[in-house]
This record gives structure tokens, C-alpha cells and sequence, in this order.
């Protein structure tokens, strides 16, 4: 009772005309969008999904082809954001943190040098340095002539090679077989981690017991795995991997914008840690290695956690920006499925649904790691 | 202090920046190693890229002498200057455009000073915009000019005031309602935030392509331009919104206790007592905000407006200077980087200024 009473506060008639308002907007939103909805004849409702989808996807993870019903493409498209922003969020947080601490070296050259490239991709917008790789990615030799690293890395119009895992005759049972070893895997380390018994030793053991049952998995169930390096043959380069120009200019569009970011929160989370916590862990006869381990890391992660997950999501948002420069992600098959289709508020009202589930379950994860870096009795409250 | 003192001091000065040089570069073995190693790297990145933009390059000419030339074409970025300013602005009356950036970036360097900040100015930013919208149209001074032929610079900053302008007192108001004790306007407030703020900008700027139109009653009359505006404007209120807020939560309750033992009201309370101090406090986090919102501007060229960015793309699909897509986005890089780099340096000074001036 109490509780009502207080969400209805002190003027419930001033609330009851906000609310009424609120409703009435939208129901006159609602009716104009359904009236041109009835006047151009399209029925309103999600039976799109299942009709055949009569176009082609450059590149999807799962097997596409025109005339697949349209949930599937939806589907090819969501995998394909999340392949991007997943690869973006792991490969920013190794360059940010690299520079991050490049610019805390010490040496005055580095880090004015880190500080020069902060500054010139954060003031500038990402769509314009996606235009810029996606421009420098389809400018690369053909690959007859590309232009290699190390003869395993091809830089190529017809996207980059990288050397990579090869995998032939990989059944589905034995696919099921790793991807539960692997749930399993998972579930027992985040229990482990939950519960405060994670150890090195212990998350060791675990990790050993799974490569090893992968490794005992492929040869008895007649699977094979050869680690490839992408070769020249006849006009193609082959094996390894390819990431298309539009995927690898995304990629490194996302990874260098946020990599800035990184480094600029890795920078202010260790320069938060007082001087007197150097000093006292010096004096406690620590070495650097440890004083950054054992002291100073802990306590910047309290300040850095809660900001990278903010630039996680950031870049799985400014993965969107993907439909600009032809990568089919999401928001670009979306756009083409509410174009062919008409059913543009459905179609859109998916997009913001899946944005907004990815965005809230990546808050959650994070808000729990965080409630473990956090200061014991702080983070509850 | 005498003249000999003076240069004794001078020169302990900069015998402690050599020793500063010194340390900073070869402290340490370590130390000399990445310094030697990022000489080397730039060493092999500078001369190439120094090369291409400075000794080969063309400076002025036709499309003919860039052709002939190895180095980049800045004699294209003459040529296309005034349509990275102004894209399809009819070219006779491209005048008005340009009073409109005058003014905006004027008065944006008078708001830029403490010293001017006074009621005189919340008037000011509501009929600049007003004006130049006229202008711009040519409501008053015909011919009249249709937004979808609005371009360049000139829409970039005028998008972002207008949308900028407009989210704030909106912001406010769901800041307030999202900290309301009524139960139900916090939900709509915290319900809208989360929304706008999980959504990306792409999406939002596909409804006010496609559902808008079908939304608003007549919005199939209403141009492009203004339905993005529209929409923007209810996206950036929900991230200034909880700029605001945290400004809010700072406020001490001692001020609304005092407050409500002078027998002041809700809307007088944050009118006379809390908005003052909380917004002080959140000036250095909107102009943080500000200079996001100008980079994200460039989003308009997902949907087909030509704002700076998609001016300066199109700048080089010119049959005449075709494919000089690299200096056109150098060049935009460097208005967007002048302008938000200028922003964050003042952003920092404004910070210093503020705490200073509360210490008096």
C-alpha cells in the first residue's frame, strides 16, 4: 500500500495527464502508421519472416541463398554484426591496452606519438574513417601483384588473407559434442568465478582438459585440423582466411577508433592509482612486475571496467556503420528487408528489439564483473 | 632580479628540458631502445607519406596537371572548396549559407566565453537558429530554396545547433522527470532514455526515414532533412539527458531542504535553486557531448543528406576529378578535426577556468 502510495506521489492527477498524454501520442502514432499501413495495402505482422527473402548476402556466416525465407537472412545479419563487434571488442582492448600503456612508458618519443594518434581519430568521425579504409582496402593490388607480409599476410582487392585453423570433415554430432564441452567448460569457470574458488591452477587444469578432449575428439571421429597459410594459386590466393574488404575496412575502422578510446581510459585508470601505492609496494620490496600485478591493476580496474563497457557498447553500435561502406550486418539487411517488403515498423521494430537485447545483456555481463573488481561493500549498495 | 640572474635562470630552464629530453628518450636501456625503434618507424612511414602530400603533390591546376603528377591533387580541393561547403546550394545564392555559418560560428565563440554568459543568450540561440532557417529557406527573401538542396558545411553546423538547441530544454525535462518522485513519469523517462541510448544512431535514422512518415499525419510532405532533424533531436536529448542528471544527483539535499523551508515550489526549486548549480556543474560533460554530436552528424550520409562528409564523397565522383577520394576526406578530416580538436582543448581550459573560479 505504501508503495503505491508513493509511486503515485504527492499530484497523481499531474501524473495521471502525463500518462494520458503519453498514451494518447501514441495511440495517434499508431493509428496514422496503420491507416497508411491499410491505404498503400500492407497487413501489418511478422508473416514476412517466413517468405522467401529474393536476394543475395555478399558474405554470411550461415549458408544464404536468394529465396530463403527472410528470418534466415535476419539471422545471417545478426551473426554477421555480432562476428564484427565481437572481433572489434577483443582486438581494440589488445591495441588499447598496447597503447595505453605505451603512453605511460616513460619515453617521451612513444608517448607523444600515442598522444598524436588519440587525438587525430577521436576528432574525427568514424563513418569518415571507414569511407577512408574501405577506399584503401578495394585500392590494394590484385592478387597477382598483392602486397605480402611475412608470405603468410596478403593484402588484396579481393580482401586480406590470414593464415588461420583449417577444419575438413567435421561431423555434426562431433560439432555438438565440442560446442557442449565447450558450454560446459564455460559454465564451470563463470560458477568457479561466481563462488570466489578460481584459481590459476584450477583454470588451468580445465583449459587443458579441454583442449585435450578436442584434440582426442578430431581423430576419433575422423575430423581433421591443419593450421593453413594463405598461398598464391592460379589468379586467387587460397586457404587460411579471407576477410572481404568491406569486413576487414569495418574491422579496422572499429578497432582503431575504439582502440583510442581504450587507451585513453587504460591511461586515466592507472594514472588514478595515487603515487603512494608505488611508493609503499617499492617499499615493501615488490618488483615493478608485481606492484603492477598485485597493486596498482586491481584498483585501476575499479575505473576502467565500468568505461570499456561503455565503449563495448559503443562499438557494437557503431557497427551499424557497417551498411555504409556494403558490409551486410544487421541494420543493412534490415534496411533491405523493410525495402522489399514494406513492412518497414516491423522490420525496424526488430532491429531496435535485437540492439537493445544485445546492449542490455552486455551491461549485465559487465555490471557482474564488475560487482567483482569493485570495492567489497561499495558495489552492492 | 637582474639581468644575470635572468639568464642564469634561462639557462637552468633549458639545461632541465635537455635533462627532461634526456631522461624521457635514453633513461634507461629499455628506454633508448623504443626511442631508436619508433625513430626507425617513423623514419620509414614520414618520408613516403611527406613525399605524396607536400613535394609531388599539385597544388594548383586542372585535373589534367593532377593526372600528370604522383603526389596527391590539393589543386581538386580548390576546385571543390565551395562545394564541400555548400553541395547543391543553387551557386548564385550561396551567400546565404554562408551568413549562416558566420553567424552560428560566431556565436558560438561568444558562447564559448564565460565573460558572456547571461540570459541575453539563451534569447540569442533561439533566434540565430530561427533566422538562419529562414535564410536558408528563403521564406522572406525569395527564391525559395527547398531543404534537400541544403549541403555541406553549412548543414553539418546547422543540424547540429538546431538538434543540439532543441535537446537540451528537453533533456532537462526528462533529467527531472527521470529523478520525479512520481512513480509513473519516471518509468516513461527511464523507458525513453534506455531506448534512445541502446539504439544505434543508424536505426534511429532509419525511422525518421521510413516511419515517420507514415507516423505523422501529412509526413510524407515533411522533407528528409527536417524528419532526420526531428528524430536526432529526440536521440541526443536522451544522452544529455543523463549528462544532466548526474549534474542533479550532485546537487547536495541540504539545497532542497532549504529551499522547501523558504516555501518554494517544485518548478521554483529547480528553477532558482537546483538547475543553476546542477548545470554549472555539467558544462565541461555537454561540451564533451557537443563534440560527439558534431562528429555524428556525419551519419546524415547513410540517408542521402549531403552534410560535410557525403559533400566532400561526392565532391570526388565529379566526372572532371574523378577518384581524388583521398584528399577529399583529408580535407574534411581536417575541418572536423580543426573544429572538435579546438572543442576539447576548450573543454579542458573551461574545466580549469570553472574550478578556479569557484574556489574565489
Amino acid at each position: 500500500m505504501r508503495k503505491i502510495s508513493l509511486w503515485w506521489g504527492s499530484y497523481p492527477l499531474t501524473q495521471v495527464a502525463v500518462i494520458t498524454a503519453a498514451i494518447a501520442l501514441f495511440w495517434l502514432l499508431g493509428h496514422n502508421t496503420a491507416e497508411t499501413m491499410a491505404r498503400i495495402g500492407i497487413t501489418p505482422g511478422f508473416d514476412f519472416l517466413g517468405r522467401p527473402a529474393n536476394f543475395e548476402i555478399g558474405e554470411a556466416p550461415i549458408a544464404f541463398k536468394a529465396g530463403d525465407p527472410y528470418a534466415r537472412a535476419i539471422l545471417a545479419g545478426l551473426l554477421n554484426t555480432l562476428r564484427a563487434a565481437v572481433l572489434g571488442c577483443v582486438l581494440a582492448t589488445i591495441l588499447g591496452v598496447a597503447l595505453g600503456v605505451a603512453s605511460l612508458s616513460g619515453n617521451l618519443l612513444l608517448a607523444g606519438l600515442v598522444r598524436w594518434y588519440v587525438e587525430i581519430v577521436r576528432n574525427t568521425p568514424l563513418l569518415l574513417q571507414l569511407f577512408f579504409w574501405i577506399s584503401l582496402a578495394k585500392s590494394f593490388p590484385s592478387p597477382r601483384q598483392a602486397l605480402s607480409a611475412f608470405d603468410s599476410f596478403f593484402l588484396t582487392n579481393r580482401g586480406v588473407f590470414v593464415p588461420g585453423i583449417g577444419f575438413h570433415n567435421v561431423s555434426a554430432p562431433t560439432l555438438w559434442l565440442l560446442g557442449g564441452l565447450a558450454v560446459a567448460y564455460l559454465a564451470s569457470v563463470v560458477w568457479a568465478w561466481c563462488s570466489g574458488c578460481l584459481s590459476a591452477r584450477r583454470l588451468g587444469l580445465a583449459t587443458a582438459l579441454l583442449l585435450g578432449a578436442i584434440v582426442l575428439a578430431f581423430p576419433l571421429t575422423g575430423a581433421g585440423a591443419t593450421w593453413e597459410i594463405p598461398a598464391l594459386a592460379g589468379f586467387n590466393i587460397r586457404g587460411g582466411y579471407n576477410l572481404t574488404p568491406e569486413f576487414a575496412a569495418l574491422l579496422t575502422g572499429l578497432v582503431v577508433k575504439f582502440s583510442a578510446a581504450i587507451a585513453e581510459i587504460v591511461r586515466a585508470g592507472i594514472q588514478s592509482v595515487d603515487r603512494g601505492q608505488w611508493e609503499a609496494s617499492r617499499a615493501l620490496g615488490l618488483h615493478s612486475g608485481q606492484i603492477m600485478r598485485l597493486v596498482v591493476l586491481p584498483q585501476a580496474l575499479r575505473v576502467i571496467t565500468p568505461l570499456t563497457t561503455s565503449s563495448y557498447l559503443d562499438l557494437t553500435k557503431d557497427s551499424s556503420l557497417a551498411v555504409a561502406i556494403g558490409y551486410p550486418d544487421l541494420v543493412s539487411i534490415i534496411n533491405t528487408t523493410a525495402n522489399t517488403t514494406g513492412q518497414s515498423l516491423e522490420a525496424l521494430t526488430l532491429l531496435i528489439a535485437i540492439y537493445l537485447a544485445i546492449n542490455l545483456s552486455v551491461s549485465a555481463a559487465m555490471n557482474l564483473y564488475n560487482r567483482r573488481v569493485a570495492l567489497r561493500g561499495t558495489a552492492r549498495a | 632580479m637582474t639581468i644575470s640572474e635572468a639568464l642564469d635562470a634561462r639557462t637552468w630552464r633549458s639545461s632541465a628540458t635537455v635533462q627532461t629530453l634526456k631522461v624521457g628518450l635514453f633513461g634507461t636501456p629499455l628506454n633508448s631502445v623504443i626511442t631508436v625503434v619508433t625513430v626507425a618507424l617513423l623514419a620509414w612511414i614520414i618520408p613516403p607519406l611527406l613525399r605524396w602530400g607536400v613535394f609531388d603533390a599539385t597544388w594548383t591546376g586542372t585535373s589534367a596537371d593532377c593526372a600528370a603528377g604522383s603526389g596527391a591533387c590539393w589543386a581538386f580541393v580548390g576546385a571543390k572548396f565551395r562545394f564541400i561547403l555548400f553541395a547543391f546550394y543553387p551557386p548564385a545564392l550561396q551567400w546565404r549559407p554562408l551568413v549562416v555559418m558566420v553567424l552560428l560560428l560566431g556565436l558560438l565563440v561568444v558562447t564559448a566565453q564565460p565573460r558572456f554568459w547571461r540570459k541575453g543568450l539563451l534569447i540569442a540561440w533561439p533566434v540565430v537558429v530561427a533566422a538562419s532557417w529562414i535564410l536558408m529557406s528563403g521564406t522572406l527573401t525569395p527564391p525559395s530554396v527547398p531543404s534537400n538542396q541544403w549541403g555541406g558545411l553549412a548543414v553539418t553546423l546547422f543540424v547540429w545547433s538546431v538538434c543540439f538547441g532543441l535537446a537540451t530544454p528537453l533533456a532537462i525535462l526528462l533529467a527531472l522527470a527521470r529523478r520525479s518522485g512520481m512513480g509513473g513519469v519516471r518509468t516513461l523517462a527511464i523507458v525513453f532514455i534506455e531506448l534512445m541510448r541502446g539504439t544505434p544512431m543508424v536505426a534511429i535514422l532509419y525511422v525518421a526515414m521510413l516511419i515517420l512518415p507514415m507516423a505523422i499525419p501529412g509526413g510524407q510532405l515533411i522533407d528528409k532533412s527536417v524528419r532526420a532533424m526531428i528524430m536526432i533531436t529526440l536521440f541526443w536529448s536522451a544522452y544529455v539527458a543523463e549528462v544532466v542528471r548526474a549534474g542533479l544527483q550532485a546537487i547536495p539535499a541540504g539545497q532542497y531542504e532549504a529551499a522547501a523551508a523558504l516555501g518554494l515550489g517544485y518548478w521554483r526549486t529547480m528553477q532558482l535553486i537546483v538547475l543553476p548549480q546542477a548545470l554549472r556543474l555539467v558544462i565541461p560533460g555537454m561540451v564533451n557531448l557537443a563534440i560527439g554530436f558534431l562528429l555524428a552528424t556525419s551519419l546524415l550520409a547513410v540517408i542521402g543528406i549531403f552534410d560535410l562528409l557525403n559533400a566532400a564523397r561526392a565532391s570526388a565522383t565529379d566526372p572532371q576529378w574523378l577518384g581524388y577520394y583521398d584528399e577529399a576526406y583529408l580535407f574534411a578530416a581536417l575541418i572536423y578535426f580543426v573544429l572538435c580538436f579546438g572543442g576539447s582543448r576548450y573543454s579542458l581550459w573551461l574545466e580549469k577556468y570553472l574550478r578556479r573560479s569557484d574556489r574565489h
